[in-house]
């Protein structure tokens, strides 16, 4: 597989992020490096091996419906980059 | 009727609802899932999305996915599994949504729905999984900013996904309906479309009578009320069978409803289709749900309205239509249902409880857990009427007022202390019925020359005589006696 300038351009989109045209041209190299060191798997036959997904074999690790609360409001709006006293504050978001 | 170009075409209508669950703490996290709270108070490390919190399942959000399920029979997902649904927005601070993606707890259901002639309509239910609510973005509040409160933020959903079976847009008024009924008689939801806490979004395409594929699809969303969804694809019917006969192309894209004009408008440019990049969600492991769980949750299961109807018409002799009437508030059915473990007079029973009990509800826009009467207050107050101790009339104008002005009291030792209790002594009425008729010699006359319509006049004389407490039977067998002799 090989990755094209229309890839990493949707690629770019979807990750919100801006590259000018010798930056994008640098990160196409990379992303075709990462894909060609991956490739190295392909030389195994895995068709008998499941995907591994989870760390360990547990399942239905659930928790009882309680509430307890760890933080208070000023904890949760501490590291925001802008905020007021109640909300948290970003660039508008929808377009009118 | 004119036939017009829109009877040429049949409308498809799937709907998605979510439903919020009305657990104490979050999906995967304990800070409280209750609406209400001032701004970002109710959140965690977890519904914040901080780097290396680990999410932890909700067993009772588990519960009432099987709960929901069972209820819209569907079949329930030994092996279920979470997935990552990934996007930016920004009150979604993970950058991906929770959700099981490929094992839906639920899928291959139905849910039956009654036309308003009766006929039954029987509605697929394609899937119904868990997932998370986003947090709440406020775009109108100042000039420059986007506000963001993300108390909702983790919030337990069930997504009910409906096969696109409903062919008017009444069917799906009557889908929503159902839904929003069975959610609240599980009591997993409380069914507020106005808060928010049940939301439609509609799939809506239209084709020509009698073809076989689908048309294209439109999505709309923002309809704050079971009737908005129902004009929402009235609106939706008419403007995509305009757009086809002027050649138009629909293009498969989500609008918005405009609850003012009743129109939708597009919500989205098509720049590029939404790819949510699922992949597994690796922090949570995998939930099995074991035969004897699903079993152990159907035998706590509430009696659903479908249920309660089938009990009320077969087994109490009650018309569809009550029970119906009966059923059609969770609490109203429960009240009802334990009344009739008091009094076997069900028919007594039903009326009371759709007339004197569902007026005072109305009037006092209270629900039934205020209503100051017992069920076995109102089987008592029953008792009465059916042993002729107190007549029909006066238990509904004086006895009933006065029990729900003193509720503690017996309505035995109300009517005694009111003097209500009829007057069945032979004697006694006897004694009033004479005195009435030797007032009226000249109409005792015409009665006996065949107006007998001066009967009621007697009737009411003993009434006034007795302060309404005269038995209307022996009252009636006693004047006709006399009479006659």
């Amino acid at each position: 597989m090989k990755i094209d300038l229309n890839t990493v351009d949707r690629l770019a989109h979807l990750a919100r992020l801006e590259f000018d045209e010798a930056t994008k041209g640098k990160m196409l190299d990379d992303m075709n490096r990462f894909l060609e060191f991956a490739e190295k798997l392909n030389e195994l036959d895995i068709a008998e091996v499941e995907p591994l997904i989870y760390m360990n074999s547990d399942h239905n690790v659930l928790r009882k419906d309680e509430v307890m609360q760890v933080i208070d409001h000023e904890a949760a709006l501490k590291n925001a980059p802008k905020r007021d006293s109640d909300f948290f504050r970003v660039p508008k978001v929808i377009d009118k | 009727m004119e036939s017009t170009i829109y009877d040429q075409y049949e409308l498809v209508v799937g709907l998605e609802v979510h439903a919020q669950l009305n657990t104490q703490s979050k999906a995967f996290s304990s800070d409280s899932a209750a609406y209400g709270a001032a701004p970002n108070t109710q959140v965690s490390p977890i519904s914040l999305g901080h780097p290396g919190t680990l999410p932890k399942l909700n067993e009772r959000a588990l519960e009432f996915g099987v709960k929901l399920g069972l209820a819209m029979n569907c079949e329930i997902r030994r092996w279920n599994e979470f997935a990552r649904k990934n996007y930016f927005y920004a009150d979604l601070p993970k950058g991906y949504q929770i959700t099981q993606h490929t094992t839906p707890i639920c899928y291959n259901g139905w849910v039956d729905v009654r036309n308003d002639d009766g006929s039954k309509r029987r509605i697929g239910i394609t899937r119904i999984h868990m997932e998370e609510d986003a947090g709440k973005s406020m775009h109108d509040q100042d000039a420059f900013d986007s506000l963001i409160d993300l108390n909702r933020c983790g919030v337990p959903l069930l997504e009910i996904v409906s096969e696109p079976d409903m062919r008017t847009p009444r069917e799906a008024y009557l889908y929503l309906t159902e839904v929003r009924q069975l959610v609240r008689y599980l009591d997993i939801c409380d069914g507020n479309m106005e808060e928010g806490s049940l939301r439609c979004d509609a799939n809506i395409s239209v084709r020509k009578k009698g073809a076989t594929e689908f048309g294209v699809k439109v999505e709309v969303k923002n309809m704050n009320s079971i009737r908005n969804v129902q004009r929402a694809i009235e609106h939706e019917f008419k403007r995509q069978i305009d757009m086809l006969q002027k050649g138009e192309t629909i293009y498969s894209e989500t609008r918005s409803f405009d609850a003012v004009n009743g129109t939708t408008f597009a919500l989205r440019s098509k720049e590029q289709a939404n790819d949510y990049r699922y992949f597994p969600e690796p922090d949570l492991q995998p939930v099995v749900v074991e035969l004897a769980y699903i079993e152990e949750v159907r035998n706590h299961m509430p009696l659903l309205p479908s249920q309660l109807i089938e009990r009320f018409t077969n087994s109490y002799g009650l018309n569809e239509y009550d029970a119906l009437v009966l059923t059609d508030n969770r609490e109203v059915a429960l009240y009802f249902n334990e009344l009739t473990s008091l009094t076997t007079n069900y028919k007594q029973a039903a009326n009371w409880v759709m007339g004197p009990v569902k007026s005072w509800i109305n009037a006092e826009a209270q629900s039934m857990d205020a209503f100051p009467l017992s069920s076995k207050q109102i089987a008592a107050l029953i008792a009465l009427i059916d042993e002729g101790v107190v007549s029909n009339s006066v238990a509904t104008q004086k006895l009933f007022p006065a029990m729900l002005e003193n509720p503690a009291a017996s309505p035995m030792d109300l009517a005694k202390q009111m003097n209500l209790v009829q007057e069945r002594n032979v004697d006694e009425l006897r004694m009033h019925v004479e005195a009435v008729l030797a007032a009226w010699p000249d109409k005792v006359a015409e009665y006996k020359s065949g107006k007998k319509g001066v009967l009621g006049l007697f009737m009411g004389d003993v009434m006034k005589r007795t302060q309404g407490k005269a038995d209307p039977k022996m009252t009636s067998q006693l004047l006709n006696e006399i009479l006659s002799s």
